[in-house]
């Protein structure tokens, strides 16, 4: 175990999987010599010669570059630098990445990874602050992960680059600067695998990305007034882990999904539907959703604020429950 | 390298195949044997023919929604590829993917798209691919002129070009994006001239003299093996058919497809085969009967095979 940062971690996972295998290269706007917008790659454009990419400012050459190449055997990871920019790419991730293999028969591979950035919280305003994953999530053939902490970080990105499948992982802004403890070497999280960041015998919190922080400090302040919240980590919302949902549910009778996407179309409709279908009679109460309001992101820090789903408005849905 | 009188006949084999393919795909569609859309190649074979005699099986392409002749000059089975076409499943892609999805990974096919543009950034990937490896192999990307408008275009070429990739794209102006012609979708008389704005070579050939299409290709593969980088070809061609079949092509001057029909690349090769002495009439015809049995197998073979399993509607979503 190693302490390091939540983009330290994705660095880490990026080097390992590179070290083992050179078919994996990077590429993407400013990943190289500026180490990424973020910094996340800082640094590997030294340590991996040749295998560190800058490309123009080209999402649909990245993304379709990178298909390319994965189904004629490397393994790609196409940074795209905020999620908001993927709809420039689409066609190349829905039409293309995700259906290549279906449409060929199961002949072809496309093992590439889509790498990307979402989340408020930085006055970034309406188009740099989404969070897309429901998009993504709508689209057969294509995985999507999104790590809330820096060991899952790491795991999920070395089993991403190693899945034969496309994989979009999605990074939180608010996380890149979070700390813990991070396994050394070799380390995968298998994609599809729920997590219980804190278990608890009265509510489920199903909820992903930096949202799972959010929840985790709204289940404290409840275990101060007697009400145990049982936090969920999708990790993946494809493939999603129904069982250790509807496991959970069947233990504390009451849902709350909490996202950080806006609520019509976003994934927590998906959750909601899965107990609603195969967990019906484990409910004792209506299944409540936390999400941003059907709004774009906005600007002011006053309005930003109160778009967010924060602690107390995950609070307030679960007292809403007892 | 010179073109044996062998190599002549190979093309001529080739471009007749795809003719009589698509022939009869027309005959199956009008007569109801074929679901969904089907686009027809006829009166193109000489660009696909010209261009893939320049490649190995290690050698990849992208195709378009127009791709039947792709896939046959690059290799493709004609069985599998009619199999396909009636979504059997024994077809290239055990009926899942139809005419506009047919792939042959191990033949560096990486599928016809039903995306206009589509296959210009994925060749450009396989190309890195290539490079990457350092073996030699290249990538050549088939695209219409309708494509050469789409944004994919602009991205691809410009990628290609700063990083020096072996790859080759082919436009064949067929002068329709559908029903929008040339001169109207855009104010440019030679789709190559855009080259010069990547700072690669660009040339234009006649599309339907698979001799020249094949020199010019040459030299583009021979730079992209080279380390040389990307080049742009225009083989100025002629759709025949309509846009699909079912479209009988209205929007077309009459006089226009007149004088393309008397530009049809095969007889123009026939011809050059018998007057240079490389092959009698009887001998030509003799392939001609060849590739009609084969093609006419190839139906019995698609008639004869069994439909999908429908559970397998399931499979082949993700690789595990």
């Amino acid at each position: 175990m190693k302490k390091m940062t939540y983009a330290e971690a994705i660095r880490d996972g990026l080097r390992v999987e590179m070290q083992r295998d050179p078919s994996v290269y990077l590429c993407g706007e400013d990943v190289g010599k500026f180490g990424g917008c973020f910094g996340v790659t800082a640094g590997l454009v030294d340590e991996f010669p040749g295998r560190v990419l800058d490309t123009p400012i080209t999402e649909t050459a990245i993304i379709g570059s990178a298909v390319g190449a994965a189904a004629a055997g490397l393994r790609p990871v196409a940074e795209i630098m905020f999620v908001d920019f993927t709809g420039v790419c689409m066609d190349e991730l829905f039409n293309q990445a995700s259906k290549m293999r279906y449409m060929f028969g199961g002949k072809a591979k496309v093992p590439m990874v889509l790498r990307t950035i979402c989340g408020g919280g930085l006055g970034a305003a309406a188009q740099h602050s989404q969070c897309m994953e429901a998009w993504f999530a709508h689209i057969p053939g294509i995985k999507t992960v999104l790590p809330a902490t820096p060991a899952d970080a790491k795991g999920l990105m070395a089993a991403a680059i190693r899945d034969d499948n496309p994989v979009v992982y999605i990074e939180h802004k608010q996380l890149l600067g979070l700390s813990g403890d991070v396994p050394a070497g070799e380390y995968l999280v298998p994609l599809g695998q729920a997590d219980i960041k804190r278990a608890g015998g009265d509510v489920t919190i199903v909820t992903w990305s930096w949202m799972v922080h959010r929840a985790l400090a709204a289940a404290e302040a409840l275990a101060r007034e007697g009400i145990a919240a049982e936090i969920i980590d999708l990790r993946s919302v494809v493939p999603l882990d129904k069982e250790t949902i509807l496991k959970s549910v069947a233990k504390t009778n009451k849902l709350v999904i909490v996202h950080e996407a806006v609520k019509t179309g976003g994934f927590g409709g998906e959750v909601a539907a899965v107990v609603a279908e195969e967990g019906f009679d484990l409910l004792d109460t209506p299944i409540k959703r936390v999400t941003a309001p059907d709004t774009p992101v906005p600007f002011s820090a006053v309005l930003e604020k109160a778009y967010l789903p924060s602690e107390g408005k995950i609070i307030q849905a679960v007292k809403e429950l007892f | 390298m010179a073109l044996t009188p062998k190599d002549l006949l190979a093309f001529y084999r080739t471009m007749v195949t795809i003719r009589t393919f698509e022939t009869k795909a027309a005959e199956l569609f009008a007569a109801g044997k074929l679901p969904g859309f089907v686009h027809l190649y006829i009166g193109e074979e000489a660009a696909a023919t010209g261009v893939c005699a320049n490649l190995t099986d290690a050698d990849y392409i992208t195709s378009t929604h127009r791709g039947h002749g792709h896939l046959i000059a690059k290799g493709g089975r004609v069985d599998l590829m009619m199999a396909e076409l009636y979504g059997k499943a024994t077809g290239y892609c055990k009926g899942k993917g139809g005419s506009m999805h047919i792939a042959d990974v191990d033949l560096g096919i990486l599928g016809a798209n039903g995306i206009v543009g589509a296959g210009q950034p994925i060749a450009v990937g396989a190309a890195f691919a290539c490079k990457y490896r350092g073996n030699g192999t290249v990538a050549v990307c088939f695209f219409g002129d309708g494509a050469a408008n789409r944004g994919t275009f602009h991205e691809a070429l410009n990628l290609a070009s700063i990083w020096k990739l072996p790859v080759v794209f082919i436009c064949e102006n067929n002068m329709y994006g559908i029903s929008n012609c040339q001169r109207d979708h855009m104010n440019i008389v030679d789709i190559a001239d855009r080259a010069a704005a990547y700072g690669i070579p660009g040339a234009t050939v006649d599309g339907n003299d698979v001799v020249a299409v094949y020199e010019a290709a040459a030299e583009a593969v021979r730079r992209a093996r080279g380390g040389d980088g990307p080049s742009l070809i225009e083989c100025k061609t002629w759709r025949w058919r309509g846009h699909f079949e079912g479209d009988p092509g209205a929007y077309k001057n009459p006089d226009e497809q007149k004088a393309w029909l008397a530009k049809d690349p095969i007889p123009r090769l026939a011809q050059k085969l018998i007057d240079l002495g490389h092959a009698t009439a009887a001998d030509l015809a003799a392939i001609d009967d060849e590739v009609k049995a084969q093609v006419a197998a190839a139906v019995d073979f698609a008639e004869q095979s069994p439909d999908p399993d429908p559970a397998d509607v399931l499979t082949d979503v993700y690789a595990s």
